[in-house]
Parts: C-alpha cells; structure tokens; sequence
C-alpha cells in the first residue's frame, strides 16, 4: 500500500490543532477541536481505504480509472459525519443553554469538587465537630461513630 | 429461517420500534409508558431465551440482509450479529436492570407528578439506550461496536442533561466532551486497524491480525485500549465519571452506573481475548487495575454526597473487572464475568435505593441526612442488603466474584498479581468501611446531629433538578415509598440475592462463558464457517 505525505500531514496538523483547542475553557473551541479531530479521523479513514478509483456502483466508471474505489471506508466515513454532525447541534444547543444560565460559556468547576478540596484544606475530611458537651448522654446511637475522646461532641 | 435467527437482532429492533412509537405517542403518557414496559419485558424474555439457545447450541451468528460470505470466501460482507455466553449473559443481565429502573422511574413519575415535567421525552430515549446497549453487546464487527456507542451515548447526553438546569449542563458539557474524544480515540484506532487488516470483522480481524507485526499489534490495542478505558472508567481515564454521574435523575444515574462503564469493560473483553490474545499489555492492564481500585475506593471516602461516593465506588469496582481480563486465564475471566453480573446489578439498586432516600429524607448529602433508620426500617433493609453485597460479605454475591477474582490472582502466582490480590482485599475492606460510613451517619445518627440536617430539598423531583433548599420541618409529609419505586428496586435485590442461591449454576454458565470467550477458534469458525 502506499500512502501519500501530505494527507498525512494534513491529518496531522488537523487532530493537534484539534487536540490544542479541546484542552480550552471555551465551550466554542472545544466544540470547534472536536469537529477538527473529527475531520481529521475520517480523513485518515479515506486514506488507508486505499487509492481512488471508480465509484463503487456498478456499471459506473470516472475519468478512465481501473480500479473500484473502497465503499467500506466512504460508508463509514458517512456514517462518522452523520454522528458528529448530530452531536455538534447537540453542544451548540447545550452551549446557548449554558449561556442562557450563566451568561459566561465557560466550563465551570465541580462545586462538590470544590468543596472537598477545602475540607482537606481546611484540615479534615470530617464535617466541623461542635465543642464536646460532656453532660449529654453518650450511649445514644449516634455516638457510636464518634472518635475516642470526642464523644459526647454532639 | 430458525428461532435464532429471528431472534438475535430483536434486542435491537424491539427497542428501537418502541422508541419511534412513544414518540408518536408524545402526548400520551399512559400509552408511552405501556409501550415502553411491554417492550423491554419482550425484550427481557427475548434476551433469557438467547441465553438458552446459546448455551445449547453454541454461538449463534446472523448476518443481516443475508450479506454473509460470499461463495469464493471473502469474509461476511454487511452487519453480522454475534450472540455468544457472553453476550447472551449481558443482554439478560442488562435487559432485567433496564426493565426494573424504567419501572422504577414510571413509578417515580406516576407517584410525584409529572405535569411539570418534560416526560414525553424521556422514554424514547430510554429506549434508544437501550437499543445502543443491546447493540454494542451484539456486533459482530469493530463499526458496528462503534455505532453501538454513538447511539447509546447520544441517548446518554439527552437523559444526562434532562431539564437542562444550570449543574446538569456543566456536567452534561465536560460528559459529552470526554465521551465524543472517547468516541473519535475508537474511531482513530478503527482507521488504524482497517490500514492494518483491511477488515474490521471481529473474526476475521482474529485470523488477520495474527499475521501482523508485534509491535503494530501492541499500538493497535492499545489505542483501542484507551478508547475503552475512558468509556469503563478505568484509572487514568476515569476522573469524569464521578463529576457527571451524580447531577443526573435517580433513575438515570442508576442505569448509566449499572450499563455504560460495563459496555466498555465488555469491549475491553472481546478486544483482549478475541483480538489480541498474546497478553502483551496484561502487566499495564494490572497496574491499571489496582490504581482504578485503590484511588476509586479513596475517593469515595473523601465524598458526603452518597450519588458521589456511590459513583466512586462504581470507578472503584471496574478494577475487579479488569483484574479478571487481565489474568489472561479462564478462571480469571470467568470470576470477571460474574463480577460484572454481579455489579450491574448490585450497583444499579444502590443508586436506585438513593433515588428513595433522596424522595424520603429530602437530601443525598450525608451532611444532612440522619434518623432514616429510624423513621423507615424498610428503606434501612432495602439500603443494607446491596450495600453489604457491594461490599463483600460472605454469603453475598460480591464475595462470590471477589473470591474467584482473588484465587484467579493467586493461582497466576506472579509477584505483580500478589500485590493485585492484596489491593483487591484492600478495596473491599474499604468499600466496607465506606458503605458502613453512609449506614451510621444516615441510618443511625439522629437527624439534628447532621451538620446541616435541618436543610432540606423542597419537594421529590423525579427528572427535573430543583436546588431549592427549605426548613426539613417545614418540608411536606412525603407518605410512604410508592409501590412502582419499591418493587423494582426490591425485585433487583431479589435478583442480587439469586446471584449468590443460584451461585453453583450462575459461576458453572460463567466458567463456560469464560471457556468460550477465550476459545478464540469457536468464535472464528462459527461466523467464518456459516457460509450459506
């Protein structure tokens, strides 16, 4: 099989470009490094279907060529765009939504994220313990997972 | 024309139809409903009937439209159906926990109201995930796997973001841009095995890939390696799941946690066993396998909202399962099937006894919940039974697989499967410990010892996402768990409890399955072989 540099090249340049605008903040250009990439994996999907050729229907011939062309790799390459192209109208509706809501299109953090990383900052993974009440009674249930010596502390 | 044939492609069929009628029946909920139970009831004895035949006759293989192998022998041409122990295995398996949280979720809707909320298009989206599921663990080719995918993800995204609330978009977002990067790594890693072979018939690719360069091999797989990972969760890949899971409904976390790391774990069995036999990955596979159990099982201990911690245990489990795989040894994969049965179902119940939980108590934050034990006993027993299954104890299921899994370990021997058998016991304790953790601290404590226990959420929401926080005292008497939420998630316990009676039978079918999947010259012979 041979294969040709500059597709090759061209595939290259699309997935890294693709690959640099998916690691923004930007819902667009993670959007746009999603469609880049994906252009670029059915660009290779056609390239390692082999060389051109006639189209594959039969009794069909183009411009003096002696070979069929590859169906597999256009059926699948079609069927590729098809899912993208679906999904694309599916971020670009979840995009507006975002900016309806937030008026920023921003990925934003993971509040629950957020929080723990402060428990832990904070010195705990445990919730803030009230001071020990030593008068309570500790036999009740819910003293049955208190710390030694922090009994009572609710 | 034999029962077979006409079977194996209704999994796919039967849903895919009831998607297009419900969505016809958009305006009327009742006839939505009904459709969408009778389908996947259909669908679940379609699915127990597949086991039968597969377990008797051996793998059955259909191609669609008849597209088969031609008469010279060039390989099966269209789409071909593979239905082997396995598969048979996951399609019941999965099509048991689709029927009971769809219940679960009509029973929801029919209880708390549905006026408000925008129902008419949940169920044909259930359906078409179903129809995703089904197929993925159908295909007979790399594409059709793909596809398989794309159906069961775009599904997905609509049910992840349902209604669409400010957390469900930005966990929708960062979930459809970590699973279409999933996607276009499978389908990068499809080019580079058609420029390799020329085929992407999965038993073809098995006779062509042999006569293929080692080196290629390991690339090959190891792409298509990545690709699966993200979609199972598996360690370095796995860090979105816990962050877009919990946003989503109870029904819906329930289902995506119990199906859609499992197909990827499924795609990660027929690549290693069928595609690339030689085990070249296996030590990376084990490494894998212990980060995704150890770092999961910590993660879950850090987390107080109990969708949260569920869900890292979910990542943490998916260790097991690889585990299992990357033994490369029959016991080793026959105690990863078992776990993976085992898990669905017991994962799925987890999330949906939350889903009770969340409706009762108004909250899934252990930072308010207390007293549930007290004020239901029934949700407690409901709560402790898959929670101790999960963890391991002895009669239950999850110390069936956990068991297999360990002795699969010991019996490789190796200094790196010992270390594997030591962290596997490690995350079972602390799965113990985590769950335990959510047992004391929702169960038993009194609910004005929780930090912010006199919070509450409003009203039960069944799709839709509403943060409004009240006084728990002000909070309206929700009554009692409605029946459609209790029995299917009892119905699911049941099922995890059949697990362990049933444990002889279940195990001896697994052990076949396992014989078979990596028998990679019966699954060869018979699509190649059933040339018409």
């Amino acid at each position: 099989m041979t294969s040709y540099l500059v597709p090759l090249m061209l595939i290259g340049g699309l997935m890294s470009t693709g690959v640099y605008l998916l690691l923004e903040r930007t819902l667009t250009r993670m959007l746009l490094g999603l469609l880049l990439i994906g252009n670029g994996v059915n660009l290779l999907i056609l390239s390692v279907g082999g060389p051109s050729g006639n189209p594959p229907v039969r009794g069909r011939t183009s411009d003096g060529q002696t070979a069929t062309a590859d169906p597999l790799a256009q059926g699948m390459i079609l069927t590729a765009i098809v899912i993208t192209m679906g999904i694309a109208a599916f971020v670009l509706a979840l995009a507006y939504r975002s900016y309806r809501l937030t008026t920023a299109e921003d990925v934003g953090l993971d509040p629950e994220d957020i929080r723990v990383s402060q428990m832990a900052a904070d010195g705990g993974l445990e919730e803030a313990r009230p001071a020990p009440e030593p008068s309570r009674d500790t036999d009740l249930p819910d003293e049955l997972d208190a710390l030694p010596g922090l009994e009572g502390s609710r | 024309m034999n029962l077979a044939a006409v079977l194996t492609p209704l999994p796919v069929l039967i849903p895919t139809l009831g998607a297009a009628l419900t969505m016809v029946a958009g305006r009327r909920p009742r006839l939505q409903r009904a459709i969408t139970l009778a389908a996947l009831s259909v669908v679940v004895g379609v699915c127990a009937t597949l086991v039968y035949l597969t377990d008797r006759d051996g793998t059955l293989v259909l191609n669609v439209g008849g597209w088969g192998q031609t008469v010279g022998g060039m390989g099966p041409l269209g789409i071909t159906l593979v239905v082997d122990r396995l598969s048979a295995l996951m399609l019941v398996v999965s099509s048991i926990v689709l029927l009971a949280v769809v219940f679960y979720a009509i029973g929801q809707g029919i209880r708390d109201g549905d006026e408000r909320q925008p129902v008419s298009i949940f169920l044909p989206t259930y359906l078409v995930l179903s129809a995703g599921v089904c197929t993925a663990f159908l295909a007979g080719d790399l594409f059709n796997l793909f596809v398989g995918f794309e159906v069961l993800l775009s599904a997905s995204f609509v049910l992840l973001t349902i209604g669409a609330s400010e957390d469900r978009v930005r966990a929708g977002i960062s979930y459809v841009m970590v699973s279409m990067v999933s996607s276009l790594v499978f389908l990068f890693g499809i080019a580079l095995v058609y420029a390799a072979t020329g085929t992407l018939n999965l038993a073809e690719l098995a006779v062509r890939l042999d006569g293929v360069t080692d080196g290629t091999r390991s690339a090959l797989f190891a792409v298509l390696l990545v690709a699966f990972g993200i979609k199972a969760a598996v360690f370095p890949l796995s860090t979105w799941l816990p962050d877009s899971y919990p946003t989503a409904p109870a029904p819906v976390t329930a289902v995506f946690a119990g199906l859609l790391t499992k197909v990827g774990v499924y795609a990660i069995i027929r690549a290693h066993s069928l595609l690339f036999p030689e085990g070249g990955l296996d030590p990376l596979l084990l490494v894998a396998a212990l980060l995704t159990m150890l770092i999961g099982i910590l993660g879950a201990i850090a987390q107080s909202d109990i969708k949260r911690l569920l869900s890292f245990t979910l990542v943490s489990h998916i260790g097991y399962m690889v585990f299992g795989i990357a033994l490369s040894s029959e016991l080793g994969m026959s105690g990863a099937i078992y776990y993976v049965a085992h898990h669905i179902v017991v994962q799925t119940t987890l999330f949906l006894v939350v889903g009770l939980i969340e409706r009762q108590a108004g909250a899934s934050t252990l930072q308010r919940l207390g007293g549930l034990a007290a004020t239901s006993p029934l949700l407690a027993f409901v709560f402790v039974v898959p929670a101790l299954n999960l963890g391991g104890i002895p009669p239950f299921s999850g110390f069936i697989g956990k068991v297999a899994l360990l002795e699969a370990g010991a019996q490789e021997g190796s200094a790196l499967a010992w270390i594997l058998v030591g962290g596997g016991v490690l995350t079972s304790l602390l799965t113990l410990y985590v769950v335990v953790r959510v047992w004391t601290k929702a169960f038993w404590r009194a609910r004005e010892d929780a930090p912010e226990g006199h919070l509450s959420g409003a009203a039960p929401s069944v799709l839709l996402d509403e943060p409004e926080d009240i006084q728990f005292v002000d909070r309206d008497h929700v009554g009692r768990m409605p029946f459609g939420m209790l029995a299917p998630t009892g119905a699911l316990i049941v099922v995890g409890l059949t697990l362990t009676v049933m444990a002889g039978p279940i195990f001896a079918y697994s052990e076949r399955a396992a014989n078979q999947v990596l028998d990679r010259d019966q699954y060869i012979s018979a699509v190649l072989g059933s040339a018409e």
